[in-house]
Protein backbone atom coordinates (compact mmCIF):
# COMPACT_ATOMS: atom_id res chain seq x y z
CA UNK A 1 0.00 0.00 0.00
CA UNK A 2 1.28 3.65 -0.51
CA UNK A 3 0.42 6.18 2.11
CA UNK A 4 1.06 10.11 0.81
CA UNK A 5 0.51 11.86 4.55
CA UNK A 6 0.38 15.71 4.75
CA UNK A 7 2.17 16.02 1.12
CA UNK A 8 3.14 19.75 0.34
CA UNK A 9 5.22 21.21 -2.75
CA UNK A 10 5.56 24.53 -4.01
CA UNK A 11 7.65 26.15 -6.49
CA UNK A 12 8.99 29.25 -5.81
CA UNK A 13 5.57 31.28 -4.65
CA UNK A 14 3.35 28.61 -6.74
CA UNK A 15 1.64 26.41 -3.99
CA UNK A 16 1.22 23.32 -6.17
CA UNK A 17 0.58 20.65 -2.91
CA UNK A 18 -1.01 21.93 0.28
CA UNK A 19 -1.25 18.84 2.43
CA UNK A 20 -1.97 15.99 0.21
CA UNK A 21 -3.24 12.69 2.14
CA UNK A 22 -4.23 9.40 0.01
CA UNK A 23 -3.95 6.29 1.01
CA UNK A 24 -3.89 3.41 -1.97
CA UNK A 25 -4.34 0.29 -0.37
CA UNK A 26 -2.11 -3.00 -1.83
CA UNK A 27 -3.71 -4.44 -5.03
CA UNK A 28 -6.40 -1.46 -6.03
CA UNK A 29 -6.33 0.73 -8.42
CA UNK A 30 -6.21 4.49 -7.58
CA UNK A 31 -7.25 6.99 -10.05
CA UNK A 32 -6.08 11.16 -9.50
CA UNK A 33 -8.49 13.53 -11.46
CA UNK A 34 -8.16 17.34 -11.29
CA UNK A 35 -7.89 19.82 -13.99
CA UNK A 36 -4.13 20.58 -16.00
CA UNK A 37 -2.25 22.19 -13.74
CA UNK A 38 -3.49 20.83 -10.07
CA UNK A 39 -0.68 19.04 -9.33
CA UNK A 40 -1.41 15.32 -10.50
CA UNK A 41 1.79 14.59 -12.11
CA UNK A 42 4.00 16.53 -8.93
CA UNK A 43 1.74 14.29 -6.48
CA UNK A 44 3.08 10.43 -8.57
CA UNK A 45 6.63 12.42 -9.11
CA UNK A 46 6.41 12.54 -5.26
CA UNK A 47 6.42 9.43 -5.06
CA UNK A 48 8.91 8.02 -7.05
CA UNK A 49 11.71 10.60 -5.50
CA UNK A 50 11.59 12.40 -8.97
CA UNK A 51 10.37 15.70 -7.05
CA UNK A 52 11.45 16.15 -2.98
CA UNK A 53 8.29 17.17 -1.57
CA UNK A 54 8.93 20.51 1.06
CA UNK A 55 7.24 18.51 3.78
CA UNK A 56 5.31 15.29 4.70
CA UNK A 57 5.60 11.96 4.38
CA UNK A 58 5.16 8.95 1.62
CA UNK A 59 5.67 5.11 2.84
CA UNK A 60 5.16 2.21 0.29
CA UNK A 61 3.98 -0.86 2.44
CA UNK A 62 4.78 0.61 5.82
CA UNK A 63 8.71 1.67 4.66
CA UNK A 64 9.52 5.40 4.45
CA UNK A 65 10.04 5.80 0.56
CA UNK A 66 12.72 8.86 1.16
CA UNK A 67 15.08 6.39 2.82
CA UNK A 68 16.67 3.29 2.29
CA UNK A 69 17.89 1.50 -1.17
CA UNK A 70 16.57 3.66 -3.97
CA UNK A 71 17.20 1.14 -6.53
CA UNK A 72 15.41 -1.66 -4.59
CA UNK A 73 12.84 0.78 -4.29
CA UNK A 74 12.24 1.78 -7.62
CA UNK A 75 12.58 -1.78 -9.21
CA UNK A 76 9.19 -2.29 -6.97
CA UNK A 77 7.99 0.47 -9.84
CA UNK A 78 6.59 0.57 -13.27
CA UNK A 79 5.58 3.75 -14.83
CA UNK A 80 4.18 4.78 -18.37
CA UNK A 81 4.78 8.63 -19.25
CA UNK A 82 2.58 10.62 -20.60
CA UNK A 83 4.40 10.77 -24.02
CA UNK A 84 5.78 7.70 -23.68
CA UNK A 85 9.57 9.12 -23.13
CA UNK A 86 10.83 6.10 -24.92
CA UNK A 87 14.84 6.30 -25.71
CA UNK A 88 14.74 7.68 -29.13
CA UNK A 89 18.49 6.22 -29.41
CA UNK A 90 17.08 2.59 -28.87
CA UNK A 91 15.11 0.24 -30.74
CA UNK A 92 11.55 -0.94 -29.57
CA UNK A 93 13.05 -4.29 -27.46
CA UNK A 94 15.78 -2.67 -25.73
CA UNK A 95 13.06 0.17 -24.65
CA UNK A 96 10.95 -2.37 -23.02
CA UNK A 97 13.70 -4.88 -21.62
CA UNK A 98 15.83 -1.63 -20.87
CA UNK A 99 15.83 -3.16 -16.91
CA UNK A 100 16.55 -6.33 -18.06
CA UNK A 101 19.36 -5.55 -19.59
CA UNK A 102 21.51 -3.52 -16.94
CA UNK A 103 21.56 -3.25 -12.80
CA UNK A 104 19.99 -5.89 -10.51
CA UNK A 105 17.90 -7.20 -12.85
CA UNK A 106 19.65 -8.12 -15.45
CA UNK A 107 19.48 -10.86 -17.85
CA UNK A 108 21.30 -12.71 -20.37
CA UNK A 109 20.51 -10.86 -23.85
CA UNK A 110 18.70 -12.98 -25.68
CA UNK A 111 16.63 -13.90 -22.51
CA UNK A 112 16.09 -9.97 -21.92
CA UNK A 113 14.47 -10.23 -25.60
CA UNK A 114 12.01 -12.81 -25.75
CA UNK A 115 10.78 -11.62 -22.18
CA UNK A 116 10.19 -7.97 -24.43
CA UNK A 117 8.84 -9.51 -27.23
CA UNK A 118 6.44 -11.59 -25.15
CA UNK A 119 5.24 -8.40 -23.73
CA UNK A 120 5.33 -6.82 -26.46
CA UNK A 121 2.84 -9.31 -27.89
CA UNK A 122 0.96 -8.90 -24.86
CA UNK A 123 -0.16 -4.86 -25.12
CA UNK A 124 -1.03 -6.34 -28.89
CA UNK A 125 2.18 -5.22 -30.61
CA UNK A 126 3.66 -8.10 -33.29
CA UNK A 127 7.37 -8.83 -32.62
CA UNK A 128 8.29 -6.97 -36.06
CA UNK A 129 8.07 -4.10 -34.00
CA UNK A 130 10.58 -5.05 -32.09
CA UNK A 131 13.50 -3.77 -34.11
CA UNK A 132 11.90 -0.64 -35.28
CA UNK A 133 12.83 2.78 -33.46
CA UNK A 134 10.31 4.48 -31.30
CA UNK A 135 10.46 7.39 -33.93
CA UNK A 136 9.05 4.72 -36.72
CA UNK A 137 5.66 4.23 -34.26
CA UNK A 138 2.25 5.98 -34.49
CA UNK A 139 1.27 7.76 -30.64
CA UNK A 140 -0.49 4.69 -29.76
CA UNK A 141 2.03 2.43 -30.81
CA UNK A 142 4.30 4.34 -28.94
CA UNK A 143 2.33 4.14 -25.72
CA UNK A 144 1.69 0.41 -25.86
CA UNK A 145 5.66 -0.08 -25.67
CA UNK A 146 5.77 2.04 -22.91
CA UNK A 147 2.86 0.07 -21.30
CA UNK A 148 4.75 -3.42 -22.06
CA UNK A 149 8.42 -1.18 -20.65
CA UNK A 150 6.36 -0.59 -17.50
CA UNK A 151 5.41 -4.18 -16.90
CA UNK A 152 8.32 -5.78 -18.38
CA UNK A 153 10.06 -6.63 -14.79
CA UNK A 154 6.89 -7.47 -13.29
CA UNK A 155 6.67 -4.74 -10.89
CA UNK A 156 4.27 -4.57 -7.84
CA UNK A 157 3.43 -1.02 -8.50
CA UNK A 158 2.83 0.93 -11.73
CA UNK A 159 2.16 4.46 -12.47
CA UNK A 160 0.02 5.56 -15.74
CA UNK A 161 0.40 9.39 -16.30
CA UNK A 162 -2.29 11.03 -18.52
CA UNK A 163 -2.17 7.34 -20.77
CA UNK A 164 -4.90 8.38 -23.16
CA UNK A 165 -3.98 11.80 -24.12
CA UNK A 166 -3.51 12.62 -27.48
CA UNK A 167 -4.82 9.43 -28.55
CA UNK A 168 -8.22 9.06 -30.92
CA UNK A 169 -11.22 7.27 -28.29
CA UNK A 170 -11.16 4.12 -30.07
CA UNK A 171 -7.20 3.54 -28.79
CA UNK A 172 -7.49 5.08 -25.91
CA UNK A 173 -10.37 2.31 -25.15
CA UNK A 174 -7.72 0.01 -26.01
CA UNK A 175 -5.21 1.65 -23.91
CA UNK A 176 -7.56 1.53 -20.60
CA UNK A 177 -8.59 -2.20 -21.72
CA UNK A 178 -5.45 -3.59 -21.90
CA UNK A 179 -4.01 -1.01 -18.40
CA UNK A 180 -7.48 -2.69 -16.75
CA UNK A 181 -6.30 -6.36 -17.78
CA UNK A 182 -2.96 -6.14 -16.83
CA UNK A 183 -3.10 -4.57 -13.52
CA UNK A 184 -5.89 -7.23 -12.63
CA UNK A 185 -3.86 -10.22 -14.31
CA UNK A 186 -0.46 -8.96 -12.32
CA UNK A 187 -2.28 -8.29 -9.43
CA UNK A 188 -0.14 -4.61 -8.89
CA UNK A 189 -0.94 -1.75 -7.34
CA UNK A 190 -1.74 1.51 -9.64
CA UNK A 191 -2.09 4.36 -9.73
CA UNK A 192 -3.35 6.34 -12.86
CA UNK A 193 -3.74 10.70 -13.74
CA UNK A 194 -6.15 11.58 -15.88
CA UNK A 195 -8.57 13.97 -16.52
CA UNK A 196 -10.63 11.50 -18.65
CA UNK A 197 -13.59 10.34 -17.58
CA UNK A 198 -14.13 7.66 -19.92
CA UNK A 199 -10.38 6.09 -18.39
CA UNK A 200 -11.99 6.80 -14.70
CA UNK A 201 -14.53 4.85 -15.19
CA UNK A 202 -12.44 1.85 -16.89
CA UNK A 203 -9.52 1.63 -14.94
CA UNK A 204 -10.30 2.73 -11.05
CA UNK A 205 -11.32 0.69 -8.31
CA UNK A 206 -11.17 4.34 -6.39
CA UNK A 207 -10.84 7.92 -7.43
CA UNK A 208 -9.36 10.68 -5.39
CA UNK A 209 -10.13 14.94 -6.81
CA UNK A 210 -7.06 16.95 -6.60
CA UNK A 211 -7.96 20.61 -6.39
CA UNK A 212 -6.16 23.63 -4.85
CA UNK A 213 -3.64 21.48 -3.91
CA UNK A 214 -5.83 18.64 -1.55
CA UNK A 215 -7.69 16.05 -2.17
CA UNK A 216 -10.82 16.98 -2.19
CA UNK A 217 -12.66 13.74 -2.42
CA UNK A 218 -11.81 10.46 -2.04
CA UNK A 219 -13.71 7.09 -2.32
CA UNK A 220 -14.92 3.67 -4.62
CA UNK A 221 -15.74 4.82 -8.35
CA UNK A 222 -18.97 3.57 -7.77
CA UNK A 223 -19.81 6.23 -5.41
CA UNK A 224 -18.47 8.90 -7.98
CA UNK A 225 -21.79 10.02 -9.19
CA UNK A 226 -23.78 10.48 -5.96
CA UNK A 227 -20.61 12.09 -3.85
CA UNK A 228 -22.52 15.05 -2.98
CA UNK A 229 -19.23 16.88 -3.75
CA UNK A 230 -19.42 19.79 -5.54
CA UNK A 231 -15.73 19.97 -7.26
CA UNK A 232 -16.27 16.38 -8.33
CA UNK A 233 -19.93 16.98 -9.37
CA UNK A 234 -18.60 20.02 -11.11
CA UNK A 235 -15.63 17.84 -13.11
CA UNK A 236 -16.88 14.78 -13.99
CA UNK A 237 -19.92 16.83 -15.74
CA UNK A 238 -17.63 18.93 -17.23
CA UNK A 239 -19.43 22.42 -16.11
CA UNK A 240 -18.33 25.68 -16.77
CA UNK A 241 -20.39 26.84 -13.07
CA UNK A 242 -19.69 25.50 -9.49
CA UNK A 243 -16.21 26.27 -7.29
CA UNK A 244 -13.97 25.42 -9.85
CA UNK A 245 -12.77 28.44 -11.77
CA UNK A 246 -13.00 27.93 -15.09
CA UNK A 247 -10.28 29.93 -16.07
CA UNK A 248 -7.06 28.97 -14.49
CA UNK B 1 24.58 53.07 -7.45
CA UNK B 2 22.27 51.37 -9.69
CA UNK B 3 24.94 50.40 -12.19
CA UNK B 4 27.18 49.11 -9.59
CA UNK B 5 24.23 46.69 -8.38
CA UNK B 6 23.44 45.25 -11.92
CA UNK B 7 27.25 45.02 -12.38
CA UNK B 8 27.06 42.64 -9.11
CA UNK B 9 24.50 40.94 -10.13
CA UNK B 10 26.50 39.81 -13.00
CA UNK B 11 29.40 38.70 -11.33
CA UNK B 12 27.79 36.86 -8.62
CA UNK B 13 25.67 34.90 -11.18
CA UNK B 14 28.86 34.20 -13.27
CA UNK B 15 30.22 32.99 -10.11
CA UNK B 16 27.11 30.80 -9.27
CA UNK B 17 27.58 29.33 -12.67
CA UNK B 18 30.84 28.44 -12.63
CA UNK B 19 30.42 26.67 -9.02
CA UNK B 20 27.35 25.21 -10.59
CA UNK B 21 29.40 23.55 -13.58
CA UNK B 22 32.43 22.95 -10.59
CA UNK B 23 29.93 20.46 -8.64
CA UNK B 24 28.55 19.03 -11.69
CA UNK B 25 32.14 17.90 -12.59
CA UNK B 26 32.86 16.69 -8.92
CA UNK B 27 29.75 14.49 -9.36
CA UNK B 28 30.83 12.95 -13.13
CA UNK B 29 33.75 12.07 -11.01
CA UNK B 30 32.37 10.49 -8.87
CA UNK B 31 29.75 8.78 -10.74
CA UNK B 32 33.03 7.80 -12.99
CA UNK B 33 34.65 6.48 -9.96
CA UNK B 34 31.55 3.75 -8.48
CA UNK B 35 29.95 1.06 -10.59
CA UNK B 36 27.84 0.32 -12.64
CA UNK B 37 29.74 1.08 -15.90
CA UNK B 38 28.18 1.23 -19.01
CA UNK B 39 30.82 0.21 -21.38
CA UNK B 40 28.39 0.20 -24.62
CA UNK B 41 27.41 4.04 -24.51
CA UNK B 42 30.55 4.66 -23.46
CA UNK B 43 31.94 3.43 -26.76
CA UNK B 44 28.90 4.40 -28.99
CA UNK B 45 30.12 8.04 -27.52
CA UNK B 46 33.49 7.31 -28.32
CA UNK B 47 32.33 6.48 -32.19
CA UNK B 48 30.52 9.60 -31.91
CA UNK B 49 33.01 11.89 -30.61
CA UNK B 50 35.79 10.34 -32.00
CA UNK B 51 35.77 8.39 -35.53
CA UNK B 52 32.59 10.73 -36.69
CA UNK B 53 34.16 13.41 -36.16
CA UNK B 54 37.60 13.08 -38.24
CA UNK B 55 35.80 14.33 -41.42
CA UNK B 56 35.35 17.78 -40.29
CA UNK B 57 38.62 18.04 -38.02
CA UNK B 58 40.11 16.54 -41.27
CA UNK B 59 38.86 19.40 -43.38
CA UNK B 60 39.70 21.66 -40.71
CA UNK B 61 43.46 20.98 -40.36
CA UNK B 62 44.41 20.82 -43.93
CA UNK B 63 42.57 24.08 -45.30
CA UNK B 64 44.25 25.56 -41.69
CA UNK B 65 47.58 24.41 -42.47
CA UNK B 66 47.61 25.56 -45.58
CA UNK B 67 46.41 28.50 -44.94
CA UNK B 68 49.06 28.83 -41.97
CA UNK B 69 51.93 28.03 -44.60
CA UNK B 70 50.70 30.84 -47.07
CA UNK B 71 50.40 33.65 -44.59
CA UNK B 72 53.72 32.44 -42.59
CA UNK B 73 55.47 32.87 -46.55
CA UNK B 74 53.64 35.95 -47.14
CA UNK B 75 54.95 37.57 -43.80
CA UNK B 76 58.63 36.00 -44.05
CA UNK B 77 59.47 37.06 -47.01
CA UNK B 78 59.67 40.70 -45.86
CA UNK B 79 62.68 40.01 -44.19
CA UNK B 80 63.93 37.58 -46.58
CA UNK B 81 62.92 34.26 -43.89
CA UNK B 82 61.02 32.42 -45.96
CA UNK B 83 63.23 29.49 -45.01
CA UNK B 84 61.28 29.40 -41.73
CA UNK B 85 58.15 28.70 -42.70
CA UNK B 86 58.33 24.51 -42.53
CA UNK B 87 59.41 25.41 -38.97
CA UNK B 88 56.52 28.06 -38.09
CA UNK B 89 53.91 25.60 -39.90
CA UNK B 90 54.89 23.14 -37.25
CA UNK B 91 55.10 24.89 -34.30
CA UNK B 92 51.87 26.87 -34.45
CA UNK B 93 49.49 23.89 -35.90
CA UNK B 94 51.16 21.58 -33.01
CA UNK B 95 51.18 24.11 -30.28
CA UNK B 96 48.20 26.37 -30.86
CA UNK B 97 46.11 25.81 -34.16
CA UNK B 98 45.74 22.14 -34.32
CA UNK B 99 44.45 21.77 -30.53
CA UNK B 100 41.76 24.86 -30.54
CA UNK B 101 40.75 24.41 -33.91
CA UNK B 102 39.85 20.73 -33.09
CA UNK B 103 38.20 21.95 -30.07
CA UNK B 104 36.28 24.75 -31.27
CA UNK B 105 34.93 21.96 -34.09
CA UNK B 106 34.35 19.47 -31.36
CA UNK B 107 32.58 22.06 -29.44
CA UNK B 108 30.29 23.12 -32.33
CA UNK B 109 30.12 19.71 -33.70
CA UNK B 110 30.06 17.29 -30.49
CA UNK B 111 28.85 19.43 -27.28
CA UNK B 112 25.93 21.35 -29.49
CA UNK B 113 24.58 17.45 -30.12
CA UNK B 114 25.09 16.82 -26.83
CA UNK B 115 23.04 19.34 -25.20
CA UNK B 116 20.13 19.15 -27.86
CA UNK B 117 20.13 15.24 -27.22
CA UNK B 118 19.86 15.48 -23.26
CA UNK B 119 17.64 18.68 -23.18
CA UNK B 120 15.32 16.93 -25.21
CA UNK B 121 15.80 13.98 -23.12
CA UNK B 122 15.13 16.31 -20.16
CA UNK B 123 11.89 17.90 -21.76
CA UNK B 124 10.12 14.62 -23.42
CA UNK B 125 10.69 12.83 -19.90
CA UNK B 126 12.85 10.14 -20.53
CA UNK B 127 15.82 11.42 -18.03
CA UNK B 128 12.65 10.82 -15.40
CA UNK B 129 12.22 7.29 -17.08
CA UNK B 130 15.59 6.67 -16.60
CA UNK B 131 15.17 7.25 -13.10
CA UNK B 132 12.62 5.31 -12.98
CA UNK B 133 14.07 2.23 -14.62
CA UNK B 134 16.62 1.97 -11.92
CA UNK B 135 19.27 4.13 -14.37
CA UNK B 136 21.46 7.28 -12.77
CA UNK B 137 21.16 9.67 -15.49
CA UNK B 138 24.79 10.98 -14.72
CA UNK B 139 26.32 7.91 -14.65
CA UNK B 140 24.37 6.92 -18.19
CA UNK B 141 24.26 9.73 -20.28
CA UNK B 142 27.33 12.17 -18.66
CA UNK B 143 30.05 9.87 -17.68
CA UNK B 144 30.43 7.65 -20.79
CA UNK B 145 30.44 11.30 -22.76
CA UNK B 146 32.77 12.88 -20.72
CA UNK B 147 35.36 9.99 -20.35
CA UNK B 148 35.04 9.28 -24.02
CA UNK B 149 35.43 13.23 -25.06
CA UNK B 150 38.75 12.93 -22.49
CA UNK B 151 40.38 10.03 -24.09
CA UNK B 152 39.22 10.73 -27.78
CA UNK B 153 40.03 14.53 -28.27
CA UNK B 154 43.46 14.14 -27.58
CA UNK B 155 43.56 11.71 -30.60
CA UNK B 156 41.69 13.76 -32.65
CA UNK B 157 44.18 16.60 -31.82
CA UNK B 158 47.18 14.62 -33.17
CA UNK B 159 45.29 13.69 -36.44
CA UNK B 160 44.51 17.59 -36.80
CA UNK B 161 48.01 18.10 -36.03
CA UNK B 162 49.26 16.20 -38.56
CA UNK B 163 47.09 16.89 -41.41
CA UNK B 164 47.58 20.72 -40.76
CA UNK B 165 51.26 20.08 -40.69
CA UNK B 166 50.68 18.14 -44.00
CA UNK B 167 48.21 20.81 -46.06
CA UNK B 168 51.14 23.33 -44.93
CA UNK B 169 53.97 20.70 -46.70
CA UNK B 170 51.18 20.51 -49.95
CA UNK B 171 51.21 24.13 -50.01
CA UNK B 172 54.68 25.23 -49.45
CA UNK B 173 55.80 22.33 -52.00
CA UNK B 174 52.84 23.00 -54.52
CA UNK B 175 52.94 26.35 -55.13
CA UNK B 176 55.81 27.94 -52.95
CA UNK B 177 58.28 25.97 -54.42
CA UNK B 178 59.95 24.11 -51.14
CA UNK B 179 61.83 20.63 -51.36
CA UNK B 180 59.66 18.20 -49.58
CA UNK B 181 62.23 16.41 -47.95
CA UNK B 182 64.03 19.89 -47.01
CA UNK B 183 60.26 20.82 -45.72
CA UNK B 184 60.10 17.30 -43.64
CA UNK B 185 63.19 17.38 -42.33
CA UNK B 186 62.90 21.01 -40.93
CA UNK B 187 60.06 20.00 -39.58
CA UNK B 188 60.84 16.94 -37.75
CA UNK B 189 63.75 18.28 -36.15
CA UNK B 190 62.44 21.37 -34.86
CA UNK B 191 59.68 20.18 -32.93
CA UNK B 192 60.27 18.93 -29.83
CA UNK B 193 58.65 16.24 -27.23
CA UNK B 194 56.87 19.06 -25.00
CA UNK B 195 55.30 20.51 -28.14
CA UNK B 196 53.62 17.15 -28.86
CA UNK B 197 52.85 16.92 -24.96
CA UNK B 198 51.22 20.10 -24.57
CA UNK B 199 49.24 19.87 -28.22
CA UNK B 200 47.44 16.42 -26.50
CA UNK B 201 47.31 17.85 -23.08
CA UNK B 202 45.20 20.81 -24.52
CA UNK B 203 43.25 18.31 -26.66
CA UNK B 204 42.48 15.98 -23.24
CA UNK B 205 41.26 19.44 -21.10
CA UNK B 206 39.19 20.59 -24.24
CA UNK B 207 37.39 16.85 -25.00
CA UNK B 208 36.50 17.40 -21.16
CA UNK B 209 35.22 20.84 -21.41
CA UNK B 210 33.27 20.26 -24.62
CA UNK B 211 31.47 17.34 -23.36
CA UNK B 212 31.03 18.48 -19.70
CA UNK B 213 29.29 21.62 -21.08
CA UNK B 214 26.97 19.43 -23.61
CA UNK B 215 26.26 17.34 -20.52
CA UNK B 216 25.53 20.08 -17.85
CA UNK B 217 23.73 22.40 -20.40
CA UNK B 218 21.41 19.55 -21.48
CA UNK B 219 21.10 18.52 -17.91
CA UNK B 220 19.77 22.03 -16.51
CA UNK B 221 18.17 22.56 -19.90
CA UNK B 222 14.22 24.84 -19.58
CA UNK B 223 10.92 23.92 -20.44
CA UNK B 224 10.16 23.38 -24.40
CA UNK B 225 11.32 24.12 -27.72
CA UNK B 226 13.00 26.93 -26.31
CA UNK B 227 14.90 25.79 -23.61
CA UNK B 228 16.11 23.01 -25.97
CA UNK B 229 17.68 25.99 -28.02
CA UNK B 230 19.01 27.79 -24.80
CA UNK B 231 21.10 24.87 -23.76
CA UNK B 232 22.61 24.13 -27.18
CA UNK B 233 23.41 27.64 -27.77
CA UNK B 234 24.60 28.23 -23.97
CA UNK B 235 26.73 24.85 -24.18
CA UNK B 236 28.12 25.95 -27.14
CA UNK B 237 29.14 29.53 -25.68
CA UNK B 238 30.50 27.79 -22.80
CA UNK B 239 32.42 25.10 -24.24
CA UNK B 240 34.12 27.75 -26.71
CA UNK B 241 34.97 30.16 -24.37
CA UNK B 242 36.06 27.01 -21.72
CA UNK B 243 38.64 25.70 -24.32
CA UNK B 244 40.28 29.25 -25.54
CA UNK B 245 40.59 30.31 -21.59
CA UNK B 246 41.87 26.74 -20.77
CA UNK B 247 44.31 27.45 -24.02
CA UNK B 248 45.65 29.87 -22.23
CA UNK B 249 46.16 28.93 -18.89
CA UNK B 250 47.90 25.79 -20.37
CA UNK B 251 50.04 27.53 -23.16
CA UNK B 252 51.19 29.64 -19.94
CA UNK B 253 51.72 26.18 -17.91
CA UNK B 254 53.60 24.87 -20.95
CA UNK B 255 55.85 27.82 -22.50
CA UNK B 256 56.30 30.50 -20.21
CA UNK B 257 56.14 29.41 -16.64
Amino acid sequence: MIRMTDIRKSFGTNEVLRGVDLYIPKGTSMVIIGGSGTGKSIALKCILGLVQPDSGTITVDGQDAATGDRDAFLARFGMLFQGGALFDSLPVWQNVAFRLLRGSLKRPRDEARAIAIEKLRRVGLKSDVADRFPAELSGGMQKRVGLARAIAAEPEIIFFDEPTTGLDPIMSGVINDLIREIVVEMGATAMTITHDMTSVRAIADNIAMLHDGVIQWTGPVSDMDQSGNPYLDQFIHGKAEGPIESVR
Amino acid sequence: MKLLAALGAVVLGFLAAIGRIALFALETLAQALRPPFYGREFFAALLNIGWLSLPVVGLTAIFTGGALALQIYAGSARFNAEAVVPQIVAIGMVRELGPVMVGLMIAARVTSSIAAEIATMKVTEQLDALVTLSTNPMKYLTVPRVLAGLLVVPVLVGVGDAIGVLGGYAVATGTLGFNGATYIKNTVEFLEPLDVISSLTKGAVFGLSATLMGCYYGMNSGRGAMGVGRATKGSVEGAAILILAANFLLTGVFFSL
